[in-house]
């Protein structure tokens, strides 16, 4: 516990009440009063997260976009400035490295968002990959990230800048002033599926920036919100986590990122997963709704009625929205159609479910 | 942390209280809040014998799932039903209408085993 690190604004969570958990490295708030009720705020008003633990690695010079094409699946060549793209760094055995955020903040000059989790894994491989002399800097502990998401957020936020916020494109941003902090980039991106936005500030304007949002965000009905709304308004959207749904085992076409594998150029294992995608994929990520009560949990076997083993659970909970059992899980091609009826082994009972397109519920609800 | 001094408590966060021969059993104050918001209890024990320490349900929060522990031997003799539609008792009443079962007490020197609020509360940094 003892090389636990702390985000900047650590003091001010454990005042707000929040529970603090050790996740990817880092002593994050998991809540500050509800699951439930936080999950319901972003879907419905707006809220914040204290995401600061993810990393951020600068890429500049006139060799950055060589090397992001390099490592990545998605074609970083068709981002403009002020966009932002998802992308996925593939390993050689035809597994993931971690999936990421592409900005381009201006020719030869990019900003990747990786996993906490993963941030040394992730250096080391671009680093280990820069063979031609990118400008490379890790600058993971020098910012923070707060995402502010929900279909409130851009009232709440609007009063804080100049820049327009309701004029943001998704996956776009703008730098500028935010708070009185210059040069904040504001990108209309996020995890939840409730619209809003992602700041990145320095550190030492962290507080300044929270304090801000916190008080801005009052009449809008703002509350902070912890990892565990986060991952229930994620997994809704069907949206994967590194480590649960993807990782240095799943293809990224079985993980159900074949829109962000773009064989418009070669990158790292193109050549195996164009093959794998001519050839069609054994096994499929699917989201699929439970029709009897029992929650999906992580490593729980999907079967088929007869009992037979057709794939596993990644991720599992209980939707807020829909009041019912969620999951995300690797299933038998065959077994992938939405509307497949399936059955989740829930402490040796096979319990209905059935395959779902994703997103399994509207990012926002009235 | 609300830590009622007439209950009997276990390391494993439940809670105890006997009435004559048969017990009420539920989760702790510390448990729920750990737990977060529970949002289904899964007791399929109903009528059958428990031995002390044997699995009796489980109880699934947003977050995780974590198992129920019989803290007595004896037979389960009523499940909580309000918990069938409102598992939220578990967070808003963990010790009146979040009970979870009621038992018979099979061997009252168990009861005695059992630990004190105080002792309970030393346990969990209260």
């Amino acid at each position: 516990m003892s090389d636990l690190k702390t985000v900047v604004l650590n003091d001010v969570h454990q005042q707000l009440g929040a529970k603090m958990v050790p996740f990817a490295g880092y002593n994050m708030p998991v809540r500050y009063s509800s699951d439930l009720d936080e999950h319901h705020t972003v879907r419905r008003a707006v809220g914040i997260f204290d995401v600061s633990h993810m990393g951020e690695f600068r890429v500049r010079g006139p060799h950055a976009l060589d090397l992001i094409q390099r490592v990545t699946s998605n074609d970083a060549s068709k981002l403009a400035d002020g966009k932002a793209q998802y992308s996925c760094l593939p390993n050689n055995e035809g597994g993931i490295v971690d999936d990421l955020l592409v900005y381009k903040l201006a020719d030869e000059d990019y900003m990747l968002v990786v996993n906490a989790s993963n941030i040394d894994k992730d250096w080391n491989w671009i680093s280990q990959h820069n063979t031609q002399g990118a400008d490379l800097q890790n600058v993971s502990d020098e910012m923070s990230l707060f995402a502010v998401q929900g279909p409130k957020a851009a009232d709440a936020l609007q009063g804080l800048t100049a820049a327009d916020l309701k004029s943001i494109p998704y996956y776009s941003f703008v730098q500028g002033e935010f708070a009185g902090v210059p040069d904040v980039i504001i990108s209309a991106t996020g995890y939840t599926g409730a619209g809003g936005f992602e700041l990145y500030v320095p550190n030492q304007s962290a507080r300044q920036v929270w304090d801000k949002i916190m008080e801005a965000g009052q009449p809008y009905g703002l509350k902070p919100i912890g990892l565990g709304a986060r991952d229930t308004l994620r997994l809704e959207m069907g949206y994967c986590l590194y480590g649960n749904d993807i990782d240095d085992t799943t293809s990224p076409l079985e993980g159900g990122l074949g829109w962000i594998t773009k064989f418009t150029k070669e990158f790292t294992n193109s050549a195996a997963l164009k093959q794998q995608k001519e050839q069609g994929v054994t096994r499929k990520l699917v989201g699929f709704v439970m029709d009897a009560a029992g929650i999906p949990r992580s490593h729980y076997p999907l079967v088929t009625e007869a009992g037979e083993v057709i794939g596993e659970v990644t991720s599992g909970t209980q939707s807020p929205s829909l009041g019912k059992g969620v999951g995300l899980g690797y299933v038998k091609t065959e077994y992938s159609q939405p509307g497949t009826p399936i059955f989740v082994q829930v402490r040796g009972k096979n319990l209905p479910a059935t395959v779902s397109k994703l997103p399994l519920v509207k990012g926002t609800e009235e | 942390m609300n830590l009622p001094s007439e209950l009997k408590y276990t390391k494993e966060h439940e809670w105890v209280r006997v009435e004559g021969d048969v017990a009420y059993v539920g989760i702790t104050d510390f448990a729920q809040k750990e737990l977060g918001d529970i949002v289904y209890v899964d007791i399929d024990s109903a009528d059958k014998d428990v031995a002390k320490d044997e699995v009796f349900g489980t109880v699934e929060a947003v977050k995780t799932v974590s198992d129920l522990f019989s803290p007595l031997s004896g037979t389960v003799l009523e499940v909580n039903s309000k918990l069938g539609d409102s598992p939220e008792l578990v967070n808003s009443d963990p010790y009146g209408d979040g009970w979870m079962i009621k038992m018979s007490v099979g061997n009252a020197a168990e009861v005695d085993a059992l630990l004190s609020a105080e002792a309970y509360g030393e346990l969990v940094g209260a």
